[in-house]
């Protein structure tokens, strides 16, 4: 029986570029398509109906919501290559701690410093530096998260470095000047098809998040 | 690796549901450890070394391999000590108990305990709402399974402990009629089963000694209004 894979994502969304990449790391064909957030399908609903949110795989008819599960189902069942996540069980749980940390802290600070006023936003600012200022201490000296080789944890961040442009013009800083180590990370990951092929233009990003601004402060 | 070889130690409090998951898991394993109580009002060094990112507990140590988060630490156990298995070997099925466990983490945890401790009555009306929406979820959810993992708990049972025993604590205290056999009738059903199964009843913490604890916040929360 043929697989049928279908993703339901947006275009600049960071979760839904993990699972993009996790899929082309595998080699599975899917049929994309792209939601809009503020007119969701039915399709979404049907498939999500407790967070109504993207991504949302579905795979044979059954889908499977929140991007960091996705990224380990694709890994369990496509398992004949390019594993994602370690065999060992302690790095395993050292890689799912890190996804959860990002989870956790890259966007509720992110959206806390381009929604806030004045005073909040230079709290909001430190904040962000400082989640990835311990994001670079844990890559510390390794080529990739997982070692040697890409693995789960550099799915799951590298998808927020085309936001980079974005948080850098906001905050006004340079990621380059407070996380020196991050950037020859990005480069690399950037060397892999699947990633380079995936993240949108950063530029492009930042241009939507200023029509979504606009498009907030105008409600 | 021979079980006397073994180092495990958990660092936990008394009284956490967090902790508690964990706790369960390792009984349910049948895995001796050492418990290390901490004290949250002065964290040890042990403590703010093995886990410097979020200085909490739970923190599970296997051969002086720190892993902090309840959940990450269930899976590690379930990976590590085969038998009795927690997670379903089917990867769709383990997709839905990771989506179930994370659910209750992101909606009840946060919910249930803001419907109680929050002074404003406002705030404390939406949580209680909130509470209300997540926990429909799970009754869907649950069905007419004995567990959500089915004939023998699994990880969004272990998960929904803080349900089943910290959740009725703070109702009570709270005076709330949130969490009861008439809202939900079969996850109130399903958590007498949980808490009663002798795995999860040897886990659990004292219950009087909880709530004193718990009643002794809500009370110098009120009273600073």
């Amino acid at each position: 029986m043929a697989d049928e894979v279908v993703l339901l994502d947006t275009w600049a969304g960071t979760f839904g570029m993990r699972v993009r990449i996790a899929l082309a790391e595998k080699g599975v064909k899917y049929e994309y398509k792209e939601e809009n957030i503020n007119k969701k399908s039915p399709l979404l609903l049907q498939m999500n109906p407790i967070h109504k949110k993207v991504p949302v795989l579905i795979h044979n008819g059954k889908p499977i919501c929140e991007s960091a599960i996705i990224v380990q189902y694709i890994d369990e069942v496509w398992n004949d290559k390019a594993p994602i996540l370690p065999s060992d069980p302690y790095e395993r749980a050292h890689a799912r701690f890190w996804v959860d940390y990002v989870d956790k802290k890259v966007y509720p600070a992110w959206n806390k410093m381009w929604l806030s006023n004045e005073e909040e936003h230079e709290a909001a600012k430190k904040e962000l530096i400082s989640i990835f200022k311990q994001l670079e201490e844990t890559l510390g000296d390794k080529p990739f998260y997982g070692g040697d080789t890409f693995g789960f944890v550099d799915v799951g961040l590298i998808t927020f470095c085309c936001w980079f442009y974005t948080f850098e013009t906001y905050g006004n800083f340079k990621m380059e000047a407070e996380c020196p180590k991050l950037i020859p990370w990005v480069k690399r990951c950037m060397q892999r098809e699947t990633v380079s092929k995936i993240l949108p233009n950063e530029k492009e990003v930042y241009n939507a998040v200023v029509e979504m601004k606009k498009e907030l402060e105008s409600k | 690796m021979a079980a006397s070889q073994e180092e495990v130690t958990l660092l936990g409090v008394t009284g956490s549901a967090f902790v508690c998951r964990v706790q369960i898991a390792l009984k349910l394993k049948g895995v001796e450890y050492k418990y290390v109580e901490e004290n949250l009002g002065n964290k040890s060094d042990l403590l703010l070394k093995y886990n410097p990112v979020y200085k909490k507990v739970p923190v599970f140590v296997h051969n002086e391999k720190p892993i902090p988060e309840s959940l990450v630490i269930v899976e590690y156990i379930d990976e590590t000590w085969k038998h009795n298995p927690i997670l379903p070997s089917d990867p769709y099925q383990r997709a839905l108990a990771r989506f179930w466990s994370k659910f209750i983490d992101d909606r009840v945890v946060g919910a249930a305990w803001k419907a109680v401790y929050t002074v404003d009555e406002e705030e404390r009306e939406k949580n209680v709402e909130e509470s209300f929406e997540a926990l429909q979820f799970l009754e869907n959810e649950l069905k007419d399974k004995k567990f959500f993992g089915g004939e023998e708990f699994g990880l969004v049972d272990i998960a929904a402990v803080y349900i089943a025993f910290w959740i009725p604590i703070f109702q009570e205290i709270g005076g709330l009629e949130l969490f009861t056999s008439e809202n939900f009738p079969k996850l109130y059903k399903w958590s007498q089963e949980f808490v009663n199964h002798p795995v999860v009843k040897e886990s659990l913490p004292p219950r009087d000694p909880v709530f004193a604890f718990l009643k002794r916040r809500y009370e110098s929360l009120s009273a600073s209004k």
